[in-house]
């Protein structure tokens, strides 16, 4: 009879057991907020189904961000994807568009590869497939279409699909550094320009015109310490700060951020978030939040922080939570200082180490020192957070904007040349210079030793053009 | 420019959507004569009225292929394919294409044999479409060819002198390529 009870107990014991797992494990899975919540993540994590791509694990536990429908299908998970990256596209004038593939002339090709779908190559959830891009596809996917590239392109003959996409030569989505007559214009380029400086930043100078910019409140009139309010005046070395700001100077006062509309316009915030510096900083804080620093605050996730972080960093900047503030520095928002200091007190890998040896931190440290004019130096912004045209095209404005999502030029790095590396290098020199991972890690301490043929090829081509216009041979005499 | 032949595209399609084929009150001849028309008249205009009178005539701006880099004109052939682009994005269901016996970017060769037979018609007699239907993927289409005729110097000009033209002969008044329609049947 007690050894009858005594396992009703154990079977009573195994039932709570097993509706208190089920129910976290459900809990973790169904309840949106697992994904934030410290005590359901480890049970939301255990749904993952694969360890996930360099470009979303920061993200991963936000299921809904990707599959926001169970039963959605394909098309929904397309959705989300064009969510995110479908701007990053049309700004790349994507060279295989979905439209491209809708055309029902291609119907044969869409059977071959469903180009229609971003899942179709980059597959998510499996590591033991994903190469660089997040590509799951095997590299010569090129052949499917241009199989027959040869007969257009002779100089191509023998050439292997699996090296189409190789550095220098073609990206399937952006080729905006690459295409032909790009290169042909470019033949001749020195491998360091005569003047090389980059873009210079502008917000000031367009700021009052700037098509919703609160100028209202903040008339970009200059302010001094008497416009500080009397009971933070206590804090000299914060208003110090405050006043050798670009804010100080355009008329943003306390109440400016930690009053900002977005944050509650009657309430003092403490510590302003990224909404704040948004209401005027809305460029700046879309890359920010499209970036690996700012894509968990996006999905409304704890910050980031370096100890999340899959690269190599620092264990003292493990615990920095990164927002704003934390590379700029509250009160002192120095550009400077988040231009370098910011970047290489958290980032630990080997081409942030080499920064220091390198011809690019040396023309830093001259334009630091005033030895060089401003957009001299080479910072780790000047290339990862690089000074790019933005245009509001329904208002015709147009200003020089600081891109802060620092993957937006690395994926691939060839997105680098024209807006960066072209500021002050040839294009050849730039291919081959980023085509050489040895050099890269080194952060470009020495001279690229790999060459890409890219050039050459269009060289002559461009020849045997002018040969042809010369012996006044039309093609279309061949044709006939 | 760009908006009106989408507008008209779209306004097209839309009587189509609404009044279906099927049901006998538009056939699909008449309505890919009808999108034609509206493609046809724009691209008209946009190559004598903007790029031929701007950059042949006035010679104060120039249309090339890489526009935004040369702050330039679009090619009339790009913006006849951004306008298809934007009915594609629209999923109104039929599309259309500008290719050519003698294609400058070799995608735009014909690929099936309605395209072949049509463009090949449309070369030898200018004046009479062709239609056909086609079996693409797992639908059926009804397929018009319409020819595409060098309707001002800037067409000829440029084609001639294109590095990757595979003609160099064209003549103003000439057929250069076809628009083909494709509306899906039912």
């Amino acid at each position: 009879m007690a050894k009858a009870a005594g396992r009703k107990i154990y079977w009573i014991w195994w039932g709570v057991l097993s509706v208190g797992v089920g129910g976290y494990l459900a809990a973790g899975l169904l309840m949106k907020s697992a994904a934030g919540n410290p005590w359901l993540s480890p049970a939301r994590s255990m749904f993952l189904p694969g360890k996930t791509s360099h470009g979303h694990y920061q993200i991963e536990l936000a299921c809904e961000s990707c599959h926001v429908s169970p039963f959605g299908g394909r098309e929904a998970l397309q959705e989300s994807c064009e969510r995110c990256h479908g701007q990053e596209l049309k700004d790349a004038v994507d060279k295989h568009p979905r439209s491209k593939f809708t055309d029902p002339r291609n119907a044969d090709r869409l059977e071959k590869l469903d180009a229609l779908q971003c899942v179709t190559c980059h597959v998510e959830h499996r590591p033991e497939i994903t190469g660089s891009m997040g590509v799951t596809l095997a590299r010569d996917f090129c052949f499917h279409c241009h199989q027959d590239i040869a007969k257009d392109r002779p100089s191509h003959e023998g050439m292997a699909f699996n090296t189409c996409n190789s550095s220098g030569c073609h990206k399937f989505h952006d080729n905006r550094a690459l295409y032909e007559d790009f290169l042909a214009k470019h033949l001749d380029d020195p491998a360091h320009r005569a003047r090389p400086q980059l873009t210079a930043r502008d917000f000031r100078e367009v700021a009052a015109s700037w098509p919703g910019y609160p100028a209202d409140r903040f008339p970009l009139k200059p302010l001094t310490a008497a416009d500080a309010p009397a009971e933070l005046m206590q804090s000299r070395e914060i208003v110090g700060d405050w006043l050798a700001t670009a804010h100080a100077k355009a008329g943003v006062n306390c109440s400016g951020c930690h009053q900002a509309e977005q944050e509650g316009a009657a309430a003092w915030v403490k510590r302003p978030g990224h909404k704040a510096c948004a209401s005027c900083h809305e460029a700046e804080s879309k890359g920010y939040l499209a970036g690996k620093h700012g894509m968990r605050l996006a999905e409304g996730l704890a910050p980031m922080t370096p100890g999340r972080a899959r690269q190599p960093m620092h264990a003292k900047a493990r615990a920095t939570e990164l927002g704003c503030t934390s590379c700029h520095g509250a009160h002192r928002f120095d550009t400077k200082q988040a231009a370098v200091e910011a970047c290489v007190g958290c980032h630990r890998d080997e081409h942030t180490a080499a920064y220091e040896r390198s011809p690019h931190h040396a023309l830093w440290k001259k334009e630091l020192a005033g030895e060089l004019p401003p957009g001299s130096g080479v910072s780790c912004a000047s290339c990862h957070l690089p000074r790019v045209e933005h245009r509001v095209p329904d208002a015709s404005a147009k200003r020089t904007l600081v891109q802060h999502n620092q993957s937006d030029n690395l994926r691939p790095n060839e997105k680098m040349i024209r807006p960066v590396c072209m500021s002050c290098h040839g294009l050849g020199f730039s291919i081959d210079a980023l085509a050489d991972t040895r050099l890269v890690r080194d952060n470009f301490a020495g001279k690229p030793a790999k060459h890409i043929q890219s050039l050459d090829m269009v060289a002559r081509r461009v020849k045997e053009q002018a040969q042809k216009r010369g012996s006044g041979s039309p093609a279309s005499a061949e044709q006939k | 420019m760009k908006t009106g032949i989408t507008m008209a595209v779209a306004l097209a399609a839309a009587g189509w959507a609404v009044v279906p084929p099927a049901q006998a009150q538009v056939s699909y001849k008449d309505m890919a004569d009808a999108l034609h028309a509206v493609m046809e008249s724009d691209r008209t205009v946009y190559t004598r009225m903007v790029v031929n009178r701007l950059q042949n005539e006035e010679k104060v701006i120039k249309a090339t292929e890489h526009f935004k880099d040369d702050k330039s004109l679009p090619l009339p052939a790009q913006m006849f394919r951004f306008g298809s682009e934007m009915v594609a994005e629209k999923k109104m269901g039929f599309s259309y294409s500008l290719l050519s016996l003698w294609p400058v970017n070799k995608q735009n060769a014909p690929k099936t044999a309605v395209e072949k037979k049509g463009l090949e018609a449309v070369a030898k007699d200018g004046a009479k479409p062709f239609y056909g239907e086609e079996t693409l993927g797992k639908s059926k289409y009804f397929t018009a060819v319409y020819a595409d005729k060098a309707v001002a110097p800037a067409c000829v000009t440029c084609h001639n002198d294109h590095k990757d033209s595979p003609r160099k002969d064209f003549k103003i008044g000439q057929t250069m390529g076809g628009v083909v329609i494709r509306i899906p049947m039912k």
